[in-house]
């Protein structure tokens, strides 16, 4: 195929050159370090890009212009709004449990951080391929919990704290959900690796060959995705109308900014997630046997075709975002134990039947 | 559901409720589906959006000429005003924005004569109510169009409406 | 001289209440779901809400002391900043007192002209209901776009007024100057408008499932409690009462009218929801029928420049956006009223949040304050 310069060819370019000129403990430590520093930069990046764009959504479905002022149709309004969150004061509130107070963000921000990690942005470009990472990415997951919990509590603030105990309910039981629609995959693919699951899609994307009941994990994946993420319509922990800001009300400048950026890393990584297991990842589309269109679509790059499948789903997420009202906690509950829950156990029912009798493509 | 076949029955409640059930979750999925095709709509469609960029159209932006911005007394090109000094405007005022401050000049005549020294209005105090307009017998004060009003120094708010040696038009009694 | 006063100290006032395991907090004066500077002190148990307890007095502004002092002219702009989202038919009412007392016969074109103000105030504040309704909820966007509507009211307004909220157009006697030519034509493209847009908020909010299950069923107020507690307007039609006092007591014309007094029988917030929406296609009919049969004459009948009314006391109440709005003018038959009373309807609404939140979800009071309607400066004064 006759590709440009691809992500995996530049990473195995500046993998050889480390190897010829340094010894092998050298290049593992020099690697980690362009990969902690990809991963920050990729955070900045996401940070700035997503905010915008959510703004700039936002605006449109209510028909406003957005930001308009800073750069280019309002281009670098996140990066004025960063540097002002930079320089503003990080307050601790007097009565707050200082130390799990400072530590909530950064558990935020560093359980992020690893979920980065088994996700495959580009052919053959992935930080860890472990052959677990479908099950790695939801225990580690639910590690987000306890930042929200122990930012609610040692706020010692009640909206804080009522807004941490919802989220807590909330994720605890979204997870179940999440993961069985995440278990319809990973029963049709046989595997836990990302990769696998990637190249089980080689002739088609699952959401095209595993006919309704992989649709309905979708859509389950999507819906618990959004309340795992504690995203309109599901963000009772913040609440705006009736807990001011929930669980980060006494958070302010660079600790506030950490929550925010990690919300949003969250989104991109479950849409990540999503675009892998649903909608092939980094494979082109392909249609059958048009070989003509099938080569157009082999020569935009992989990474491209990621993250474009990454940002449909970010932006439908978006899109919920602004269209829907909030749910009430006792109704969010009974979504989940009650709709969600038996219809994706009666899916993963139908998932194991079909791919026990081969019925997909 | 007849008591006659309690299985029957318990069967066909199970099936109207699985009835039921599938038919609130296909109703919720299409009124949200509703939902987002209204905003997506809007999200497509740009010509829509409604903002005035304010502070860049100033030029092309046009307020009713009844807008009630602030109380002005027009002088025309000799120097001269409409108002006699009846402080029928600072009667009508509910708020005591307006003072007016009166003086005797001395016709050709040789007469003394009642005219206005200075009218003090307090732009910090008015409601645009536009009740010393209505007040007013010989239409000396009216309402201008301005609204942009804030600044630094609160005194500044204070204005003397006449201007500097001007004087009452000619048949204004 | 000044004493000082001593606040005598209840002990038991909020302490008898509270058992082990309650939560209280405070919601308000600086909140976002209050719409104003409203102080709710809510007892809670886990989400669910044991107690509701107004706290009122952060924007009170004594405007009957106010009124006191000024003449029968003057005191009608203070009446906008009560309920500032009806403020043409605050001022309505109050000309209407004062012309009950002065016994004027006013020109039948001001009297066309006051119900369109009031009725195009009344769908402007409904729109606005609508929209910080459905924000309170936590849907951003149909704030937007009933904005959008309200704003070509705003214009009308403007255009006719010359202000956009606090008018003071409604003068004893008539109005304070004509309407301004472009006046029709304007109030006809907003009716046509507003029809062709008004089904969209169906799509966004009232069809939509979740909006649906957040206000079925909530916030029950039944028909004897409603009269009980004093409700007007929406919240106690969305009851079942009939108490439009448009319909009841008509004043201006509304007698000649045809319009429908709308009953809902829910006495829930989708019920005092539904209210809202079908009163606005009611004041549309309203304008259709009046737009093109204002008739020609005076705009305001001949006064005394100084306003004097006899001796006596004068009640005149009218519907305004949120319930029945009352005034009551004691005149020693001087040129300012000796005293002034304003029955609000916030207020009596206000009351019956208690009893209609007790039981529910935290999540719930912010649907039922919405659904109350409540003017924060309506209600202090």
């Amino acid at each position: 195929m006759g590709q440009m310069i691809s992500l995996s060819e530049i990473s195995k370019i500046i993998d050889n050159w480390l190897r010829a000129t340094f010894n092998p403990t050298w290049t593992l430590i020099i690697e980690m370090v362009i990969a902690g520093v990809c991963v920050i930069g990729l955070f900045a990046v996401l940070g700035l890009v997503l905010v915008i764009m959510e703004r700039k959504v936002s605006a449109w479905i209510q028909i406003r212009l957005g930001p308009n002022r800073v750069g280019p149709k309002g281009m670098f309004q996140s990066m004025a709004d960063t540097v002002k969150l930079l320089v503003k004061e990080g307050l601790t509130p007097d009565g707050a449990d200082k130390f799990l107070f400072n530590l909530a963000p950064l558990i935020a921000i560093v359980v992020a951080m690893l979920l980065m990690a088994p996700i495959a942005f580009a052919r053959d470009f992935q930080m860890w391929d472990i052959n677990i990472g479908v099950l790695y990415v939801s225990a580690v997951s639910s590690v987000m919990v306890i930042s929200i919990l122990m930012a609610g509590w040692a706020s010692n603030n009640k909206y804080s704290l009522l807004g941490a105990m919802r989220s807590g309910a909330q994720i605890v039981s979204y997870e179940l959900s999440a993961g069985l629609s995440i278990i319809a995959i990973v029963i049709l693919t046989g595997s836990l690796s990302f990769n696998e699951i990637v190249h089980s899609q080689v002739d088609g994307w699952w959401i095209f060959k595993g006919h309704i009941p992989v649709l309905i994990a979708f859509v389950i994946f999507i819906i618990a995705a959004t309340a795992e993420t504690n995203r309109a319509p599901f963000d009772l922990a913040e609440a705006e109308s009736e807990l001011t800001a929930g669980f980060h009300t006494e958070y302010s400048g660079m600790k506030f900014a950490l929550f925010f950026l990690a919300e949003y890393v969250n989104v991109f990584i479950v849409c990540a997630i999503g675009a892998t297991l649903f909608l092939g990842g980094w494979m082109p589309f392909h249609i059958g046997s048009w070989q003509g269109f099938n080569q157009v679509m082999d020569y935009i790059p992989s990474s491209i075709w990621f993250m474009g499948k990454t940002f449909f789903l970010i932006f439908l997420i978006m899109w919920f975002r602004w269209t829907f009202p909030r749910l009430r906690i006792d109704q969010l509950l009974n979504l989940e134990w009650k709709y969600l829950l038996p219809i994706s156990m009666f899916n993963l029912l139908l998932v194991t039947a079909m791919a026990i009798l081969g019925w997909h493509f | 559901m007849s008591k006659g076949l309690p299985l029957w029955g318990r069967f066909g409640g199970g099936f109207m409720f699985l009835i039921n059930y599938i038919k609130t979750v296909f109703s919720t999925v299409k009124s949200m589906l509703v939902g987002m095709r209204r905003t997506g709509y809007y999200f497509t469609h740009h010509k829509e959006i409604i903002t005035e960029e304010y502070p860049d159209n100033r030029e092309t932006m046009h307020l009713p000429e009844r807008f009630k911005g602030e109380v002005v007394m027009p002088h025309d090109e000799k120097n001269e005003h409409r108002c006699t000094g009846c402080t029928a405007c600072e009667l009508a005022c509910p708020n005591g924005t307006i003072k007016v401050v009166t003086k005797f000049d001395i016709t050709p005549e040789g007469k003394k004569k009642k005219a206005i020294d200075k009218l003090v209005y307090h732009l910090e105090l008015c409601t645009m109510c536009n009740l010393c307009i209505v007040a007013c017998p010989s239409d000396a004060i009216k309402m201008a169009q301005t609204f942009e009003h804030s600044v630094f120094d609160r005194s500044q708010l204070t204005k003397v409406l006449n201007n500097p040696g001007s004087k009452i038009m000619d048949g204004v009694e | 001289m000044y004493r000082e006063t001593t606040i005598v100290a209840d002990e038991n006032q909020n302490l008898a209440a509270k058992e082990a395991g309650d939560f209280i907090i405070n919601v308000g004066p600086q909140h976002p779901a209050t719409h104003g500077v409203l102080h709710l002190v809510i007892t809670l148990n886990g989400e669910t809400i044991k107690k509701v307890e107004p706290h009122l007095g952060f924007i009170h502004r004594s405007i009957e002391k106010m009124c006191e002092s000024l003449t029968y002219r003057q005191f009608i702009y203070v009446t906008s900043r009560m309920d500032y989202l009806s403020s043409h038919i605050n001022n309505h009412a109050c000309a209407l007192c004062v012309e009950k007392g002065m016994q004027v016969e006013i020109p039948g074109r001001a009297k066309v002209i006051r119900i369109l103000m009031d009725e195009l105030t009344r769908i402007a504040s409904h729109e606005l209901w609508l929209g910080a309704m459905a924000m309170d909820l936590g849907a951003f966007t149909p704030f937007f776009h009933t904005f959008r509507e309200r704003e070509l009211i705003n214009d009308i307004m403007e255009e006719t007024c010359g202000a956009r909220l606090t008018m003071n157009y409604i003068v004893p006697g008539g109005v304070m100057q004509d309407i301004h030519p472009n006046f029709q034509k304007k109030v006809k493209d907003f009716v046509k408008q507003f029809t062709s847009k008004i089904g969209e908020m169906d799509e966004i909010v009232t069809g939509n499932t979740i909006f649906q299950n957040r206000m079925k069923g909530v916030g029950i107020l039944s028909k004897e409690d409603a009269v009980s507690f004093g409700c007007t307007g929406p919240a106690a039609r969305g009851s079942g009462v009939s108490c439009d006092t448009r319909k009841i007591f008509p004043y201006e014309g509304y007698e000649k009218l045809q319009f429908d007094e709308i009953l809902e029988n829910g006495c829930d917030s989708f019920a005092r929801y539904m209210i809202r929406i079908r009163e606005m296609q009611q004041s549309i009919r309203i304008i259709e029928q009046l737009i093109d049969n204002i008739p020609e004459g005076d705009f305001q009948a001949k006064t005394k420049a100084v306003i004097k009314l006899p001796k006596g006391e004068f009640y005149q109440r009218v519907e305004t956006a949120r319930g029945q709005f009352g005034v009551f003018i004691v005149s020693e038959g001087g040129t300012t009223p000796y005293r002034i009373k304003f029955r609000s309807p916030g207020f009596s609404n206000l009351s019956a949040l208690d009893h209609m939140a007790r039981g529910s979800k935290l999540g719930d009071l912010v649907a039922m304050m919405g659904t109350l309607d409540l003017v924060i400066p309506d209600i202090d004064r």
